[in-house]
């Protein structure tokens, strides 16, 4: 049975109600996906495009690539899904938020990054997918401090 | 339950900003200790935060969110005096559920 | 030995690019360097910092009762009369007239544990520097105390004799050269502009730079995921030059961090910090 068709039934008989499950859970396939493509894939679409609505802003150079700030944001209406990916980590998704209404589509959060790599904002919105990429250096820094 | 949470949250109009620093190792699953034996994966997976029993935002962390973890985000319609509610999951299973005050 | 690796690397990037935008981009890339670049990361991370999530749990600490008298140790005395924690921080090392000695803040917090809660020395100290593996009580207990000194200029008094020697060790400590390397702490710490790679490294001779580096530890360490002290500071420096490893809490490492202490007089006390 479709997942749709048991949510569905599920509402109607009042025991699940929208903002419980359209939360998107957590996936161990997203989890897994090795690539921006393959995760969007895993979220359930076939194609994301390069938007200026989408931002990400973080260092060049982070300093320790256990703990890289990273700030994402979208002004396109109606998002109500961000996430952060790493191109170059063991799996590229990161950290994914479902944004509900009256949230301001703009997160910020620390991820550890492997190696100097691309990193990507995901935004969904109107069920439109939109990135935003940004190059981050890791470099370690010294022997003290 | 795991450790407490610093939930910061401060209005500005009718806009919150919710910051919050969690104590969590974030273990990957890919670390050795020092005989050589893989440290098992053990990080938080969901947060959600509630604005007077609204969810005002959740989030989904992989092993490769940062150890101990910073989140911030902005919700409108909160009020000085607010409580906001913040609860995580980790892979054990662990939960910690903390509030902070709108200031 | 400085080299501008950063400033080589945008300039070949930019090769390819228009004569127009290389004139508007060179000058202002050109002067972008990495370590201005690690100075945005840093200010990036400020706001956040997981040291607060010790400082939350050293209060706790401080608050509990604990070892065989099952008291808290809030009757400890920092130096500024039992129970004082406020600028306990910025006044240490300091003598001590009830040992006789001068102690920093782990030895003295080793003494408390000891006298008011009744550890033993072994439970005392045990675990100064913590991991996943095992969590340290010592660390989070420094990092509050530290923290209720946030603000406040460092005050370090060698008014009495034995704080005078313990300063004057501590100098000599300084510049003992050693080990198999045939370091002293002066090898990379007493002169200006030094850096490993991108660490740059203060020079302690240097008032400023003192300052700037006393006032910033504790820390908490991003590449080790926890809240280190200056004793784990001085440890690590000890390791690194090839010295043999130093006693936790002993005369030697308050000797050294009363040089260092009052050299930073009057710097405003900003930990705890967050560091590489």
């Amino acid at each position: 049975m479709r997942i749709t068709a048991v949510l569905g039934a599920a509402f109607a008989a009042g025991v699940l109600s929208p903002k419980d499950v359209f939360a998107a859970e957590w996936s161990q396939k997203v989890f897994d996906a090795k690539s921006l493509a393959d995760a969007v894939k895993a979220l359930g679409s076939d194609k994301f495009e390069v938007s200026p609505d989408v931002a990400i802003t973080g260092p060049d150079i982070a300093e320790n690539g256990a703990v890289v700030p990273v700030s994402i944001s979208s002004k396109a209406p109606g998002t109500d899904f961000l996430a952060i990916l790493v191109d170059k980590n063991p799996s590229a998704m990161s950290a994914s938020f479902n944004i509900p209404a009256g949230t301001e589509a703009a997160v910020t959060t620390r991820v550890k990054m492997g190696a100097t790599s691309n990193v990507h904002a995901l935004a969904r919105a109107n069920g439109k997918w939109l990135v935003a990429s940004k190059e981050i250096k890791v470099t370690l820094g010294g022997c003290g401090g | 339950m795991g450790n407490p949470m610093r939930i910061r949250a401060g209005v500005a109009g009718d806009t919150v900003e919710v910051k919050i620093l969690m104590r969590h190792d974030m273990e990957t699953g890919q670390r050795k200790d020092p005989t050589g034996a893989v440290i098992p994966a053990h990080y938080i997976k969901t947060i959600v935060a509630k604005h007077k029993d609204k969810v005002v935002f959740d989030a989904n962390f992989g092993p490769s969110v940062s150890k101990d973890p910073f989140l911030s985000f902005k919700f409108k319609g909160g009020a000085a005096g607010d409580k906001v509610t913040v609860t995580w999951v980790d892979t054990s299973g662990d939960t910690r559920t903390d509030e902070g005050t709108v200031s | 030995m400085k080299t501008n690796e950063g400033d080589d690397m945008i300039k070949n990037r930019f090769g390819v690019v228009g004569a127009t935008l290389l004139c508007v981009l060179a000058p202002a890339m050109a002067q972008t360097s990495a370590t201005d670049e690690i100075a945005k990361y840093r200010q990036m991370l400020a706001d956040g910092n997981p040291a607060e999530l010790w400082e939350m749990r050293g209060e706790e600490l401080w608050k509990t009762q604990a070892g065989s008298k099952k008291v808290s140790l809030e009757q400890c005395d920092l130096g500024k009369g039992a129970g004082v924690v406020k600028g306990a921080y910025v006044e240490l090392p300091r003598f001590f007239k009830d040992t006789g000695k001068v102690m920093d803040l782990e030895q003295r917090l080793v003494y408390c544990r000891m006298t008011l809660q009744g550890l033993s020395r072994e439970d005392a100290v045990k675990t100064p520097f913590g991991s996943t593996a095992k969590q340290s009580t010592i660390e989070p207990l420094v990092a509050y105390i530290a923290s209720e000194s946030r603000g406040m200029k460092m005050a370090v008094s060698t008014a009495h004799p034995l704080e005078k020697r313990a300063y004057e060790a501590g100098k000599q400590m300084f510049f003992y050269r050693g080990g198999s390397h045939d370091f002293a702490c002066a090898t990379c710490h007493s002169a200006d502009g030094q850096r490993i790679r991108l660490q740059e490294l203060p020079n302690i001779l240097n008032k400023a730079n003192a300052q700037a580096a006393y006032t910033t530890w504790p820390a908490y360490r991003v590449s080790q995921g926890e809240v280190r002290t200056m004793q784990h500071r001085l440890n690590d420096c000890f390791r690194q030059q090839r010295f043999p490893d130093p006693m936790y809490a002993s005369e030697a490492l308050t000797a050294v961090t009363m040089f260092l202490a009052k050299n930073a007089e009057g710097g405003v006390y900003a930990g705890p910090a967050l560091k590489r």
